[in-house]
């Protein structure tokens, strides 16, 4: 009998989680979007102004699975959508290079990249070797996405990067300030990351080769538990993003160790486009794009992150909210 | 995902089985080699253990209800919309529910898995002992033989094909479900699968070869185990 309560008790707790996830996938659906734009802006950034002649060049804008590259590709898909432009989104695609393998595939117009993922996924940089500067990471960037046939816009102000992570509490039991600090006590501490972290030179296996760490363990987890294996105790250190919500709101109880080596390049975004697209689609295509990434500091970032993983809203949601509140829509 | 199959390049199969037997370089480990035999193997082995678990668990659970219900013929509704329901529960919401109460890990993942395996082998227990003849089991009743016995000597032998079809499935739902076992802390096959920016396509094929293969020898001895279960009398029989 207690099997069975407990199991009915799993199963509509389960059932809870299938509504919600149902009701939040019911917002970030694709669809296509032609706004009238309002000459009055309410925030800093000028009203994006509707072009007639765009409505004829259909744009489908992709983005990687998680929620920061959501609000992106929505932000992105919205502001052109306001520019004229009908469009469609595509956000759940998965890592950078099945990204990039439909972006040259012609089954999305473009995605937002960071800087450094695609300096070291796609062109083979040592993640030392990434330009510390955003704006020279993006003309290398830039260059070689163009041997590709592939176009990139310039930068948004805010970089994204990998970080160790752990509870406030252990830093300041452990003297945890950097990562270097972890030189001898890394064997007693259990490290969790995203599953591709394990082998890849910009997250464990930079800590192992470029810091000399070996840690207890490392652990493989969805991304989405970054913080719950931190809260839950089970792990000592977890690797996280820069942008993550958490450590604004919550930083007196998450914090980050320094990468005093550089392991972890920072990357800011750029908004990826085939030469085909970007010709077809006209000046307003790249405007609308830098305009409405201006606003879009560490601090907004972070905010807008927070919106969809604290709050639970849709990344379509929280992409309108930014838009209207910057004063780039009506 | 559907739209990304016409890119799937089909003479990659050759890498992948490459990529099984020796170590590949890859774009984003620092020089570091991935895949080859050693690791291909230690993955499988961990897949195999969280699968076993897992079966093992979902069959704790569901076998003796599903008989004892079969063989009471009372709740039906219970083992068929149980059954139902259980099929229809997203995997990673699963695990990532239980994460909160449990943390991630091994354990995590058998409960995770074996809410996989619960549904077949219930429904299949308690249709296959519904269905078995009444003649027999009067039968057996009459000469005064108990309700144990009636069941574990009459019932189950009767019942052996659809109870063991509802075992295979279970099995094979859970041992291709286990490749997601790395998003909850556990090193499988699924490594391969998930990460293709750190294996490439090679890897990715060859996580999903070894996964089928050990689905293929899985049903294979499962089959064997129905053929020894099967009391010899009937194995002529059609079922």
């Amino acid at each position: 009998m207690r099997t069975s309560t407990t199991r009915l008790f799993a199963i509509a707790a389960a059932l809870a989680i299938v509504l919600s996830l149902g009701v939040s996938a019911c917002g970030s659906s694709d669809d296509s979007t032609s706004d009238e734009t309002d000459a009055e802006g309410g925030g800093g950034g000028d009203a994006i102004v509707s072009n007639p002649d765009n409505g004829k060049v259909k744009l489908t804008i992709g983005s990687k699975n998680f929620p920061e590259q959501e609000i992106l590709g929505e932000i992105y898909a919205q502001a052109l959508a306001a520019a004229g432009y009908s469009t469609k989104t595509d956000l759940n695609l998965g890592s950078e290079t099945v990204a990039l393998k439909t972006l040259k595939a012609g089954q999305i117009s473009g995605y937002p990249e960071y800087a450094s993922t695609a300096l070291t996924s796609f062109f083979g940089k040592e993640p030392e070797e990434v330009p510390a500067d955003a704006q020279e990471a993006y003309e290398e960037a830039k260059a070689e996405f163009e041997k590709e046939g592939l176009t990139a816009f310039p930068p948004t102000p805010f970089a994204s990067a990998n970080a160790v992570g752990t509870l406030k509490k252990t830093a300041d039991e452990l003297g945890l300030k950097t990562i270097s600090d972890l030189e001898g006590q890394s064997e007693d501490l259990t490290l969790y990351g995203s599953p591709e972290c394990r082998q890849r030179i910009d997250c464990l296996a930079g800590l192992e080769k470029l810091y000399g760490l070996k840690f207890k363990s490392f652990t493989p987890v969805d991304i989405g538990l970054r913080y719950t294996v931190l809260e839950k105790g089970q792990a000592d250190l977890s690797i996280l993003f820069t942008t993550d919500p958490q450590l604004a709101a919550e930083s007196d109880k998450f914090v980050i160790l320094e990468d005093d080596k550089e392991v972890f390049p920072a990357g800011n975004i750029l908004f990826v486009t085939t030469d085909k697209v970007a010709n077809e689609a006209g000046p307003d295509y790249e405007s609308t794009i830098v305009q409405v990434q201006e606003g879009l500091t560490l601090e907004v970032m972070q905010e807008l992150d927070a919106r969809v993983e604290l709050e639970k809203q849709s990344a379509k949601e929280v992409a309108g909210e930014y838009l209207e509140e910057s004063g780039y829509t009506g | 995902m559907t739209f990304l199959l016409p890119h799937l390049p089909l003479g990659s199969i050759e890498g992948a089985i490459e990529f099984i037997f020796s170590e590949q370089p890859s774009n984003v480990t620092g020089g570091n080699l991935v895949g080859g035999f050693d690791q291909t193997v230690e993955l499988a082995l961990n897949q195999l253990e969280v699968t076993l678990f897992a079966l093992a668990l979902s069959l704790l659970v569901a076998l003796p209800l599903g008989l004892y219900l079969g063989h009471r013929g009372v709740g039906g509704f219970l083992a068929i919309g149980l059954g139902n329901a259980g099929r229809a529960i997203p995997e990673l919401a699963l695990i990532a529910f239980i994460a909160a109460w449990i943390g991630v890990g091994t354990l995590n993942l058998t409960i995770a898995l074996a809410v996989l395996g619960v549904p077949p082998i219930l429904t299949n227990a308690f249709i296959g002992i519904r269905q078995v003849d009444r003649a027999p089991v009067e039968a057996a009743r009459g000469i005064g033989m108990s309700e144990l016995g009636v069941l574990l000597r009459v019932e189950v032998p009767l019942a052996i094909p659809t109870i063991m079809a509802g075992v295979r499935l279970a099995t094979i739902a859970i041992v291709a479900t286990a490749t997601i076992a790395p998003l909850a802390g556990v090193l499988t096959l699924g490594d391969y699968i998930i990460n293709e920016n750190v294996y490439g396509e090679d890897g990715v094929v060859a996580g999903a070869i070894v996964v089928a293969l050990m689905a293929l020898a899985l049903e294979l001895l499962l089959a064997l185990l129905q053929r020894r279960l099967t009391s010899k009398g009937l194995r002529t029989v059609p079922a």
